[in-house]
């Protein structure tokens, strides 16, 4: 029993030498310190090449590219802010133009149009002065046509009476007495005609 | 030897080897692809200095990391801290971009080496805390002084304030390597599985390694984001003393 306790912690011990032997074998290679010295060696020298380079040459152009971006956008953003209130202004200004000409063509058109409408009116009052005279003078004349008329149709109406009776009788009959009936005729024609 | 997952961690001599004073300065992959990622951003950004108003792609990348950093070190560090901008940027971009060249694969991952990002978080805690003796003389020590604090805790507070100080480079730097170490050592994993596995179930671990990429893509950016943003807050604590 004892013998085979002992066997077996030997057994276990072995395999653990074991396999702390091959952990060692193939252990860490970081911690070999075999080319530490040529490490810190090179890491000293690369690095304080790579920073003497980086802030003596490239860093300060790489600032400089970047300033000189920052000004410039900053330049071009003020000139295009200028330029853009002068277009506002002169877009102000075309807006006042376009309104005063609207302005003045309106203003032009209504007087044009008042001034052909007043002369129409002109033109329509003197004709319609003209029309009324006409009118007048053809009324005097229709008026003195009527009197006339009368008088003209009784002296034609005796002349006739007198040569149908000069014709029918062979004698002239007295003018006077002709024109009296004839007169008398027409009168009651007349107060025929008005009577109805 | 090639399926062991930390077997990508090794470093190697690459040329001759080169002593100085018996001290092995060799090139290896690590220096290799130190200066890769260096020479990467210095064309990078060189192609960027470009002098036109409207930027090409390239330009407009450099300009808005540019921007970008400017802007993070303003917003923690305050404008104060302009000085130190180049060389925040120079180590963001340095980390960034040795995190990025780590993940094509059969590159090498220069920040998953503690000795590499112990460096730099250690070289950043020197120079922050000189900077802040510069500025406040012995007045920096007040950053072990919080104010409103009762005199009866002060000495715990005083302890516990030192001690987190003193593990600013310690956390900076295991943070970075260890987040560098995990993602490639998992996906060396999930890699190893596909191979394992064959056509018949390698789809899955294959799925898995895809998903994994992108995420260590995110976290190869985010760590170098960290270890930056780290660096500000540690400016920032040195340059506008608040205690």
């Amino acid at each position: 029993m004892l013998k085979k306790i002992i066997f077996k912690v030997l057994a276990l011990s072995l395999v653990f030498t074991y396999s702390a032997q091959s952990a060692e074998s193939g252990g860490m290679p970081q911690l070999n310190p075999e080319f530490w010295i040529s490490q810190i060696f090179w890491l000293v020298l690369t690095f304080g090449l790579l920073f003497i380079i980086l802030s003596k040459f490239i860093l300060p152009k790489i600032s400089n590219n970047l300033e000189t971006r920052k000004s410039q956008i900053l330049e071009n953003i003020e000139t295009a802010d200028k330029q853009r209130e002068e277009t506002e202004k002169k877009v102000k200004e075309f807006d006042k133009i376009i309104n005063d000409t609207k302005v003045e063509a309106k203003n032009f058109f209504n007087s044009e149009r008042q001034k052909v409408l007043d002369d129409i009116n002109n033109k329509r009052l003197s004709l319609e002065k003209d029309i009324e005279k006409e009118i007048i003078k053809a009324e005097e004349e229709i008026d003195q046509l009527k009197k006339t008329s009368q008088e003209k149709v009784t002296k034609i109406a005796i002349e006739t009476s007198s040569d149908l009776v000069k014709q029918l009788i062979g004698e002239d009959i007295n003018k006077s007495s002709l024109s009296a009936i004839v007169e008398d005729l027409s009168k009651k024609e007349m107060e025929k005609h008005n009577g109805i | 030897m090639a399926a062991n997952p930390m077997y990508q961690f090794n470093v190697y001599r690459i040329g001759p080897e080169i002593k100085i004073n018996n001290i092995d300065i060799s090139f290896t992959n690590a220096s290799l692809f130190m200066v890769i990622s260096s020479l990467a951003i210095l064309i990078i950004f060189n192609l960027g200095t470009k002098k036109s108003i409207i930027p090409n792609k390239i330009q407009l990348l450099a300009e808005l990391s540019y921007s970008f950093i400017s802007k993070m070190i303003s917003d923690t560090a305050g404008s104060k801290a302009k000085p130190y901008f180049s060389f925040i940027f120079s180590l963001f971009m340095f980390v960034l971009f040795c995190n990025m060249f780590g993940m094509i694969p059969y590159s090498f991952t220069v920040t998953s080496h503690i000795i590499v990002t112990f460096v730099l978080a250690a070289f950043i805690f020197l120079g922050v805390t000189i900077i802040g003796f510069i500025k406040h003389g012995l007045g920096y020590l007040k950053l072990f002084v919080p104010s409103g604090v009762p005199m009866v805790l002060l000495p715990l507070i005083v302890v516990i304030e030192i001690i987190s100080y003193l593990s600013r480079p310690i956390s900076l730097s295991v943070r970075l390597f260890a987040n560098m170490m995990a993602g490639h050592t998992m996906m060396k994993v999930f890699g190893g599985f596909v191979v394992s596995l064959g056509i018949v179930g390698g789809w899955l671990p294959l799925g898995f390694s895809v998903a994994l990429t992108g995420l260590e893509i995110l976290v190869a950016f985010l760590q170098a984001y960290v270890f930056a943003i780290l660096t500000c807050i540690y400016l920032n604590d040195a340059l506008n003393l608040h205690h």
